[in-house]
């Protein structure tokens, strides 16, 4: 398996997209630091980053890269192996390199300009949202033989999760203003992996002041070290989830 | 040494394979036939584990490969359309394969000197002709010295050298007692090739026996008469007694 991994993390790194998308994260976190020296600031900027570009980057190349990896993936059926442990390899050396990416290009600036606390949750969500929506692309391609229907899916998953879901929260809260809702959304939250991310993040930004009420119950919540296990535990579920759902497809999927 | 019994496979309402039941036995070499789309890929691709059949047991040295993958280690396999890893040179493929299968130490390089690619061991394999990559799935399936060889139409797209190159290898490799399964649209090909033959139509066996004993049957004394023969004699009977 260590083997199949290192292939295809080869194959990754000389498509050269991940050099790329490294470059780009690391020249928007420098830029960022350099036009304001206020680290809360800098930190809320790469929020939307963390939480539009990640996903989005992650959904659109893995699946690209899952079906231009189709002819290794059939070179390496005829052999000895696991169907289950090449499924594995390729979401690992796919997720990683991700990781790695996100790690080297908002990571190290992060770390360097020393954002504390803030800058570690974000790099912790940044990583865990790589890992959730690599996880997705790769569901959204086992389900389909067609290549760009398999983007078209993932890119509803990143659509939906940014959006769509927003949208249909706001319209919960507002119908049902009359009645407690603290819970409710709380549980609604852990279903949308984005906005779990988002929430873990501007609680640790102490700014949860200007969300009112609400804010000072998740305050409560999310700022125990309950409350960070449990996101943490959440959006681990959303990468292992969809990976379990797509491993089962693809173990009885014609090739 | 490989066998086949009642596999059924449907894509969706499009039924592929009907009820097949094959043996297939060592030290023999196995002519698969049949027109386009008869299901003669979908029951390689089978035996190979890339496609799950509905309903019965595929079988190789007695054992049942379902949910197995060990079983193919004793499977060379030479596709019909060699889809490479583009970015990878012939060399880094080559090497890489060798990699995975470790555990073999003992290769046959013997097809990979005889096509000459350690000349070509730089290109990337996107690059690469239609001829050259077949050169290349075919190095690849002799490589470990499986004593099944798969070989979906071997010699389309090879030059007449490169073509009887391959053959030969293929002669050879049936003579040391190993089990050789070939489609192919060339019968002339096979006639050399082929100890026995299956033709498979519309998913279904209609003939599998001797290639001698199909001759001597239709009373042609080459393959592609006696095929077309045979063809014919079993339309006739269709249309008396569908």
């Amino acid at each position: 398996m260590t083997k199949i991994i290192r292939y295809v993390f080869y194959d990754l790194l000389r498509t050269r997209f991940v050099t790329a998308y490294t470059l780009f994260l690391w020249l928007i976190t420098f830029a960022l630091f350099q036009l304001d020296n206020d680290g809360g600031k800098v930190a809320v900027s790469l929020l939307n980053i963390v939480l539009m570009v990640v996903p989005m980057v992650s959904v659109v190349f893995t699946t690209i890269h899952f079906f231009n990896s189709y002819e290794f993936i059939e070179l390496m059926l005829a052999q000895p192996l696991a169907r289950r442990s090449i499924f594995l390899s390729e979401y690992l050396a796919v997720a990683s390199s991700l990781c790695l990416a996100f790690l080297v290009g908002v990571g190290l600036p992060a770390l360097v300009f020393s954002l504390g606390m803030v800058g570690m949750t974000l790099i912790l969500t940044g990583v865990l949202l790589t890992c959730v929506f690599t996880s997705l692309a790769f569901l959204a391609s086992v389900v389909t033989q067609d290549k760009a229907r398999a983007i078209g899916i993932a890119l509803l998953f990143w659509f939906f999760f940014s959006l769509i879901f927003d949208g249909l929260l706001l319209w919960v809260v507002y119908t049902f203003s009359d009645y407690p809702l603290e819970k409710v959304t709380l549980a609604l939250i852990a279903l949308n992996p984005v906005d779990l991310a988002r929430i873990v993040l501007l609680l640790q930004m102490d700014i949860s002041a200007l969300m009112g009420y609400t804010g000072a119950f998740y305050q409560d919540f999310f700022g125990s070290s309950m409350g960070m296990i449990f996101s943490i535990a959440v959006l681990l579920l959303w990468a292992i989830l969809p990976l379990a759902a797509a491993l089962t497809r693809f173990l009885k999927k014609d090739l | 040494m490989l066998s086949l019994s009642n596999v059924n496979k449907s894509f969706g309402k499009l039924a592929v394979l009907k009820d097949v039941s094959l043996t297939f036995e060592a030290g023999k070499s196995y002519a698969l036939i049949g027109p386009n789309g008869s299901g003669k890929t979908t029951l390689i691709k089978s035996v190979l584990g890339m496609v799950l059949p509905n309903t019965g047991v595929i079988s190789v040295n007695g054992k049942d490969i379902k949910g197995d993958d060990q079983y193919r280690k004793w499977i060379g396999y030479m596709p019909q359309i060699g889809r490479y890893p583009d970015n990878l040179t012939i060399g880094q493929l080559i090497d890489m394969m060798k990699n995975i299968r470790a555990e073999v130490t003992d290769v046959d390089e013997e097809l990979i000197d005889a096509f000459k690619l350690y000349k070509l061991y730089g290109k990337p394999m996107r690059t690469l002709s239609g001829g050259t990559r077949q050169k290349v799935s075919a190095a690849l399936a002799f490589l470990f010295k499986a004593p099944i060889l798969i070989l979906d139409e071997p010699t389309a797209g090879l030059d007449p050298i490169s073509s009887e190159l391959l053959k030969e290898k293929i002669l050879n490799e049936k003579r040391k007692g190993k089990l050789v399964i070939i489609t192919s649209h060339i019968l002339s090909d096979l006639d050399e090739l082929a100890t026995d033959l299956v033709y498979l139509f519309e998913g279904q066996v209609q003939y599998s026996n001797l290639v001698e004993v199909l001759k001597q049957e239709t009373g042609e004394s080459r393959l592609s008469k006696a095929i077309a023969t045979m063809i014919k004699q079993k339309e006739l009977l269709h249309s008396i007694a569908p």
